[in-house]
């Protein structure tokens, strides 16, 4: 029993008390800036040297759907890029992940992308079930640690639940992976609707870097309509917190 | 070293000139390969084929656990059509690596006692062969019934199917279906073009294991290209692989206790594994590690304040893991859990050729730090953490005492640091290869030996890009351990494995 006490009195409180602005480390790499007088030759030469296929060559901006957060733009070419450790980068919209030369206002989710009913359904209780398609177990621990004892979304009704007939919605992870591809479709079908479709990481919101191999199907992505895209390599649990608190109205 | 039968090269260091490899008879590499492997002193780390003009060439890596050398022997199956006689049937822990070459280039090994399916790459050579169609084992009898589990848990994990024989609870017989993860990984090595790209594919080969993995790569592609690391360079990787460890093992002690129902043991690894990653990101900017380990350099050398912060958070984390291990490991109720559960044997350990913890847990001391030492462990003693008793306790127990281990290991990693010269300089993308190389790199990550082969070809080019995951050994060691235990136990026995899906699918 003295024993457990000490384990108590060292573990004392762990809770993230505000999950909107929970600070992290410096280093933590989340939302670009990009300078706004970023020339079409260095444009050029941070796409080419992009390893995800990331960043448009003409304008420079970067898309965060594809982008594996590596930092090697900012470290080649430090007077054009930089990235910042705001987390908060979810969207509703793909095309709001591409973040434009001269762009540094943080990210906000376009609410007329949410769809109706979501938040009167779901803002006080979103139960989840995950599905990894080809993910590296990364997003897949960032998830689990959503609703560990720090991070604790637990607290707001958000949880992963063990069956897609308990769940409003399915987070996927992974590129998506051709033998995965009809598994992830019937635990679609078997979710009650309404129900909703998060992408986590960019492996599964573009394929990443496995988009193009001949082992990953992504028809599953491209034939429904996606809820929240959260980015990150993996994408960090305040991510996608704070996303589905966004998408929630909370 | 050359000699008739096969070549020797050491782990990392130059690679080995492929075309000088003697390609011996069939029937000599068979001989050559089983009078090794029926002593425990040698292990395969890798056997593999790939298409030439003269049909297909296999190459096997095997391990001189003893000197520390890899042996590498070939030979070259024309397409007639023919079969090889499997090495199997003498060395089970041949098995996995038939199979693969089975399912991949539709080579028929006679006598191998069970051709089945490993991962049903895209490049299969039988088409036929989908994931529906999986050939499970099957008992024909009324006592029994079977239990099918996955491809989706219940829980936030990988993807993969375990199918169940059971008389009542006891489990008789276990077939794990894996392939779901398969993102054809190895082919995207190939074709990546720059080492740049191929260090983020290194990271999601097992995102768990991103700097081991990423080490492999590193180490490969450094040895292809004859570049020596700085020692600076060469400790701060091994403060990393032991930092991912650390992390692991405790994220792992969580689980083994939420499985439990011991729920102060649980919260307090979730909070101390937070501690160890957000330290790994205090460092790089990723919790993870990914970034953190590159060819030629870094791009976060360790300064004096990132290690500062390691020795201080290493030092509240041993102090704490430990009072929650004792706790832990002495409480009836877990006990009662972990104790006589999912247990395999010495004898099945080396059978199927378990490698890493799973294998240290039953006695078998196997350690590619200690045995093929790489990077600044060159330098160093480490001594492995052993229990022999192979159950759920037993992989447990190894994990709080590898915690206590890697924890020392750090302090004298960062100790020798201070003492080098800083020469830790920027990655280097456009590393130039030997022609008609062979390297083979194998890293010691939490789970156990990570083996990366390559091959270039005659331009520098890479040819061949093989990975093999600790996984792909011990998915049999988990269905040995759940023969003859209740089906009830088997979340914690495969949670005290931990074994990874995407690893081993690729």
């Amino acid at each position: 029993m003295l024993k457990e006490i000490k384990i108590l009195a060292d573990h004392g409180k762990q809770y993230v008390p505000d999950l909107r602005k929970q600070p992290v480390s410096a280093m933590f790499r989340g939302r670009p800036v990009i300078s706004s007088d970023i020339t079409m030759a260095l444009a050029a030469q941070a796409a080419e040297l992009c390893p995800a296929g990331a960043i448009d060559s003409s304008s420079g901006a970067i898309d965060l759907g594809r982008c594996a957060f590596c930092n090697e733009c900012a470290f080649a070419l430090p007077e054009a890029y930089r990235f910042t450790n705001d987390y908060r980068i979810a969207a509703t919209r793909r095309e709001d992940l591409v973040i434009k030369a001269g762009q540094t206002e943080p990210l906000q989710i376009d609410e007329t992308a949410v769809r109706e009913g979501v938040r009167r359904l779901f803002r006080r209780s979103l139960k989840l079930r995950q599905v990894s398609a080809g993910g590296d177990n990364s997003c897949e621990m960032e998830l689990g640690a959503a609703g560990n004892v720090n991070f604790d979304m637990g607290r707001y009704g958000i949880e992963f639940v063990a069956s897609p007939r308990h769940a409003d919605g399915i987070v996927i992870t992974g590129p998506v992976s051709e033998n995965m591809a009809r598994a992830l479709e019937i635990c679609y079908e078997a979710t009650p609707a309404p129900k909703i479709i998060i992408l986590v990481g960019t492996d599964a919101i573009s394929g990443g870097l496995f988009a193009g191999s001949p082992a990953v199907k992504r028809d599953f992505i491209e034939n429904h309509h996606i809820d929240l895209y959260v980015p990150g390599n993996p994408a960090h649990p305040l991510t996608f917190i704070n996303g589905v608190m966004d998408l929630l109205g909370l | 070293m050359n000699n008739s039968r096969y070549t020797e090269v050491r782990n990392g260091s130059s690679p080995a000139v492929f075309s000088e490899i003697p390609v011996i008879d069939y029937d000599l590499f068979y001989d050559e390969v089983t009078s090794m492997l029926t002593d425990e002193r040698y292990h395969c780390l890798s056997y593999s084929c790939h298409r030439t003009g003269e049909g297909l060439k296999f190459i096997c890596c095997i391990a001189d656990d003893g000197s520390g050398d890899i042996r590498i022997l070939s030979h070259v199956k024309k397409d007639d059509g023919t079969s090889l006689r499997s090495l199997t049937a003498s060395c089970y822990a041949m098995h996995i690596f038939e199979c693969e070459i089975h399912e991949s280039h539709g080579v028929l090994f006679a006598d191998h006692p069970w051709l089945k399916p490993v991962r049903y790459p895209h490049d299969r050579a039988d088409r036929l062969s989908v994931m529906d169609n999986y050939p499970f084992y099957e008992m024909d009898s009324e006592e029994l019934h079977e239990v099918g589990v996955g491809p989706i848990h219940a829980g936030v994990i990988e993807p993969g199917h375990f199918r169940f024989i059971c008389n009542g609870e006891r489990v008789l017989h276990l077939e794990i279906q894996l392939g779901y993860q398969h993102r054809g990984i190895e082919k995207l090595f190939t074709d990546a073009g720059d080492s740049l790209r191929r260090s983020l594919l290194a990271e999601d080969i097992a995102g768990d294991s991103a700097v081991a993995h990423g080490l492999a790569h590193a180490q490969l592609a450094e040895s292809l290209a004859g570049f020596e690391p700085p020692a600076s360079l060469q400790a701060e990787r091994c403060i990393a692989m032991e930092l991912e460890r650390i992390a692991v093992h405790i994220g792992d002690t969580a689980a083994l206790c939420g499985d439990v129902a011991y729920q102060l043991g649980q919260v307090a690894c979730e909070a101390l594994r937070t501690l160890v990653i957000n330290t790994t990101q205090y460092w790089c900017g990723n919790r993870f590690g990914k970034g953190l380990i590159r060819p030629g350099g870094s791009n976060f050398p360790l300064n004096e304040e990132i290690a500062g912060e390691i020795l201080r958070i290493i030092k509240e984390v041993d102090r704490r893991f430990g009072n929650v291990t004792e706790c832990v490991y002495t409480l009836p109720s877990v006990l009662g859990r972990f104790e006589d559960i999912g247990t395999v044997t010495r004898k099945q350990a080396t059978t199927v050729g378990a490698v890493g913890m799973a294998a240290r847990t039953c006695g078998v001391p196997r350690d590619i730090r200690v045995t093929h030492p790489f990077q600044f462990y060159r330098q160093m003693e480490i001594s492995p953490v052993m229990q022999e008793t192979g159950d759920v306790l037993a992989r447990g127990m190894l994990r709080a005492l590898e915690v206590k281990e890697s924890v020392k290991i750090i302090r004298r990693l960062i100790d020798s640091w201070k003492n080098c010269a800083k020469e830790t300089g920027r990655p280097q993308y456009d590393l130039k290869f030997r022609p008609d190389s062979l390297a083979v790199s194998v890293t010691e990550g939490w789970r156990g030996e990570i083996c990366h082969v390559a091959l270039t070809d005659n331009l520098g080019n890479l040819a061949m890009y093989k990975i093999k995951d600790p996984s792909m050994h011990n998915w049999m060691a988990l269905a040995l351990a759940v023969r003859s235990q209740e089906i009830s136990d088997f979340p914690v026995c495969n949670k005290s494995f931990n074994l990874s899906y995407c690893g081993n699918d690729l």
